[in-house]
C-alpha cells in the first residue's frame, strides 16, 4: 500500500472541504493509505505571486516541518503545487497534483462505473496546471494532444466532455490579480464562462478551485444553473 | 503626453467600460492569435526552430560585444557612418544632428518607417520641438500620429481603431468624406497622402529587425514597403538599432525570418524584408546603435533575456490582458507581456505596476519564439520592485499579516474559524462595497467546519 500525504490547499481546507474529502476518499478507493498532517496552513503563493516571496519563508518552514518525512505528497491544485514544486527550497519529497498522481504513479486505468444521470460537463484547465506542470498539452505549442484530467475523466461513465471555444483561456482569477485588477478579473471570468455556457454545460469542472471559486463566483451573480465541481468529485465513487 | 499617471488597473478599468469594444478588441487580436496558431502548427519544425532561434540569441548576447564590434567593422568596411548612443537623449541628439548637417537651415522634412526604437526614445517628439517636420509612413503608425496618439500595439499601432475612427481622423486632416469608411478608399487617401511626403523627404529613417556581424548589413521587415520606399528617394538614410538586434551570422536570418511574421500575423513572411548592405552612389548610410538601459538589463542575470525579443507581437495576441485592457492601458512604448517587462528597467518607480498586469498564466512565454520565460520574469519582477520599497504600503501591510497567520498553524485555524463565522452570521461585513471580489462576484458560502475539522471529528489523526 502506498503511503502519501494529502496537501490540502488552505483555501480548499477553509471554503470547500467537501473537495478535500473526496480528494482523501478517491485516494483510498484507490489503495493509498493517507495521511493528512495536522499543522499543514498555505503553501506561500499568496504572498510569493505578490512579489513577497521573502515573506513566505513561515510557510516554506511550516511545509517542510509537515510534510519532510514523505516521498509523495499529493494535492488537489495544480496552482499550489507548481508553487511549492518551483519555490519551496526546502521541498524534500515528491509534490504531485492530484491527476498526475492519478495517471503517472498510480497509473489508473480504470475507475468505478459511475450512477445517476448522464452529465454534460466543460473542462476549466488552469494555467498553472496546464502550463506550469504540463499536465495537458496546450494550443500555443505544436504538440500532439493530451490532457491527464481529461483521460481520467473518460474512465467515468456518463459524462460528456465538452470544449470550450477557446480552448486554454485564462479565467482571470489569478491570485492577488482578482482584487487588484478586479474589473478585468471579471472580465475574463464572464468570457470563460460565455464559452462554457454556449456549450450547454451542467459543470465546469476543474483540478483547482481558485479559479472556479472566482468562475462560481460570477455564475451565482449571474444566477447561472451551472454548477463547479472539482474533478475529484467527479472521479470519486459516491456509492462506496 | 505629460497627462496624470494612471495606473494599468485604473486604464483597464477605464477600457472595459465600453464592454461592446472590449469585446471587439479582444476578438480581433484573438483573431490574429489563431492565424498564428495556424501558420505556427503547420510546421512540423515549429518548436527545433524555436529552440534554434533561443538558442542563437542567447550566444550573441552572451558574446554581445563581440559581435558588435564586428558588426561596427564590417558596416564600416561598407561605407556606413556607424554612431554610438548610450541613452535615448545622445540617439535623439544624434538623429537631429545627421538632419541638420544634411540641410541646414531649411526646414527638414523626414520620413520614418516603423521603428520600437524610436518610439521608446520619443524622437518625434524631439524632432518636431527642434523644428523637424516628421512623417510616420507606416499606415497605423501614420494614423495615430495625426491622432496625437502612441502606437497601442508594436505590430499593429492602430488595433485599437475602428474603421469609424480612422475615417473621422482621415476627414479632419485629411479631408476625406465625412463618413465614407470603406478601407480601399481611405488607404488611397492615405497613399495619395504619404507619396507627397515620400518625394518630398530628403532624410528616411528606419529601424532595424536584424542586424548581420559578419556581414555590417541590416535587415528592415516591413509589409507596406514604406521603408524600402522612404530609403530609396531620400539622400540620406538612418536607421535605428537597439544593440540587442545583433545577430551572429547571415544563415542565421533565415531562422528568424521563418518565425518573425509567423508570430506576428500568421504570414509566412513578411512582404518586404529589405536587406541594406551598403549605400547606393550619392546616399549617406547611418547606422545608430542604441544602449539605453540594454546593458543594465544584460547584467541582470533574472531578466537579461527579455533582450531576445525579435518584436513579433506574439505575446501581445495571446495576452488575456493585454487583449482586454488595450496598449494604451500599459504607459510605454512597448506594451503587453514583453513591454511589462521591459518597462522596469527604464523606470522602475513608474513601470511598478506593470508586472502586476498579468495572471501569470504563461501563455506568452509559450507562443514567444524565441523562448522568453515571459511570465517567470514578471514574477521576478514582481518580488525585484516589491524589495525596492514600490509597493503600495496596504499591501505590503496585508501581506505581512497573510504571512504571519499562514505561517502560525494555531492563528490559521483560529483566524479560518473567524472568518468563516463572520461569513455566516454577519454577512454584510463581507459582502459590500469595499470588498472588491464583491462587486462583480458572489463570495463563496462558507461551510460550518473546514476540512481540517472534519477530519479531527471523522478519523484519527496519525
Amino acid at each position: 500500500m502506498m503511503r502519501v500525504a494529502l496537501f490540502v490547499p488552505c483555501y480548499v481546507d477553509q471554503f470547500y472541504p467537501a473537495v478535500a474529502i473526496a480528494t482523501l476518499e478517491l485516494l483510498e478507493q484507490l489503495g493509498c493509505q493517507v495521511v493528512v498532517p495536522r499543522n499543514q496552513t498555505c503553501c506561500g503563493q499568496p504572498m510569493a505571486n505578490s512579489g513577497f516571496a521573502r515573506e513566505a519563508a513561515g510557510c516554506d518552514q511550516n511545509f517542510r516541518q509537515n510534510f519532510g518525512e514523505f516521498d509523495h505528497i499529493v494535492c488537489p491544485s495544480g496552482s499550489c503545487v507548481l508553487h511549492v514544486r518551483e519555490h519551496n527550497p526546502l521541498l524534500t519529497g515528491q509534490v504531485w497534483e492530484l491527476c498526475e498522481f492519478l495517471t503517472d504513479v498510480l497509473q489508473v486505468r480504470a475507475l468505478p462505473h459511475r450512477s445517476g444521470r448522464p452529465l454534460r460537463i466543460g473542462i476549466h484547465q488552469s494555467c498553472h496546471g496546464q502550463r506550469g506542470l504540463r499536465l495537458s498539452s496546450m494550443s500555443e505549442r505544436n504538440e500532439p494532444y493530451f490532457s491527464k484530467m481529461e483521460a481520467l475523466l473518460k474512465l467515468v461513465d456518463g459524462i460528456d466532455i465538452t470544449t470550450p471555444a477557446r480552448p486554454d483561456e485564462c479565467c482571470g482569477f489569478g491570485g492577488t490579480f482578482c482584487v487588484t485588477q478586479e474589473a478585468l478579473s471579471v472580465k475574463m471570468g464572464k468570457d470563460r464562462l460565455a464559452q462554457h455556457q454556449a456549450n450547454q454545460v451542467d459543470y465546469i469542472v476543474g483540478g483547482d478551485m481558485s479559479c472556479l471559486m472566482h468562475l462560481e463566483g460570477i455564475l451565482r451573480r449571474q444566477q447561472s444553473p451551472i454548477q463547479v465541481r472539482h474533478v475529484a468529485q467527479l472521479l470519486v465513487d459516491h456509492a462506496l | 503626453m505629460s497627462q496624470r499617471f494612471v495606473s494599468h488597473a485604473q486604464a483597464a478599468s477605464q477600457f472595459l467600460t465600453d464592454e461592446a469594444r472590449t469585446d471587439w478588441h479582444d476578438e480581433t487580436l484573438w483573431f490574429i492569435r489563431q492565424k498564428r496558431d495556424k501558420s505556427a502548427h503547420a510546421l512540423p519544425e515549429w518548436e527545433a526552430l524555436r529552440e534554434l532561434a533561443s538558442g542563437i540569441k542567447d550566444h550573441a548576447l552572451s558574446e554581445l560585444s563581440t559581435y558588435l564590434t564586428q558588426f561596427e567593422q564590417n558596416a564600416l568596411a561598407n561605407g556606413i557612418q556607424v554612431h554610438w548612443a548610450a541613452t535615448a537623449a545622445e540617439h535623439n541628439q544624434i538623429v537631429l544632428d545627421i538632419i541638420r548637417q544634411q540641410t541646414g537651415p531649411a526646414a527638414p522634412r523626414v520620413v520614418k518607417s516603423k521603428s520600437m526604437l524610436t518610439e521608446e526614445c520619443h524622437l518625434n517628439e524631439f524632432l518636431i520641438k527642434h523644428g523637424v517636420e516628421v512623417v510616420d509612413t507606416d499606415l497605423g503608425e501614420r494614423i495615430v500620429q495625426l491622432r496625437q496618439e502612441a502606437p497601442s500595439h508594436i505590430v499593429l499601432p492602430a488595433i485599437h481603431l475602428k474603421k469609424a475612427d480612422v475615417s473621422a481622423t482621415f476627414q479632419q486632416h485629411l479631408g476625406t468624406e465625412a463618413g465614407n469608411e470603406d478601407p480601399q478608399y481611405l488607404t488611397e487617401a492615405a497613399r495619395h497622402h504619404l507619396r507627397e511626403k515620400f518625394v518630398s523627404a530628403s532624410v528616411a529613417i528606419t529601424g532595424v529587425n536584424f542586424a548581420i556581424a559578419e556581414t555590417g548589413g541590416f535587415v528592415v521587415c516591413t509589409n507596406e514597403g514604406n521603408a524600402d520606399l522612404g530609403v530609396h528617394l531620400a539622400d540620406v538614410h538612418i536607421a535605428c538599432l537597439g544593440i540587442e538586434k545583433v545577430i551572429p551570422r547571415q544563415e542565421h536570418l533565415g531562422v528568424f525570418l521563418r518565425l518573425l511574421a509567423r508570430s506576428a500575423t500568421g504570414q509566412p513572411i513578411t512582404t518586404y524584408s529589405s536587406h541594406f548592405v551598403r549605400p547606393r552612389a550619392g546616399q549617406v548610410m547611418h547606422i545608430i546603435l542604441v544602449d539605453n538601459g540594454r546593458s543594465t538589463q544584460l547584467g541582470r542575470p533574472e531578466f537579461r533575456n527579455s533582450l531576445k525579443c525579435i518584436r513579433c507581437g506574439a505575446c501581445f495576441n495571446t495576452c488575456p490582458v493585454y487583449r482586454r485592457s488595450g496598449g494604451h492601458s500599459y504607459h510605454n512604448a512597448v506594451a503587453g507581456p514583453i513591454g511589462s517587462i521591459l518597462a522596469p528597467n527604464l523606470d522602475m518607480r513608474k513601470n511598478a505596476d506593470l508586472p502586476f498586469a498579468s495572471t501569470l498564466c504563461g501563455s506568452c512565454t509559450n507562443v514567444c519564439p524565441v523562448k522568453i520565460n515571459i511570465h517567470e520574469q514578471l514574477w521576478h519582477w514582481r518580488q525585484t520592485l516589491t524589495a525596492e520599497g514600490l509597493a503600495p504600503p496596504a499591501k505590503t501591510v496585508a501581506m505581512k499579516g497573510m504571512a504571519w497567520v499562514l505561517g502560525h498553524p494555531t492563528v490559521y485555524r483560529l483566524s479560518g474559524r473567524i472568518g468563516r463565522w463572520v461569513m455566516q452570521h454577519v454577512p454584510a461585513l463581507v459582502n459590500n462595497r469595499l470588498n472588491p471580489w464583491y462587486k462583480g462576484r458572489d463570495m463563496p458560502s462558507p461551510p460550518t467546519q473546514s476540512f481540517g475539522e472534519w477530519y479531527d471529528k471523522n478519523r484519527s489523526r496519525v
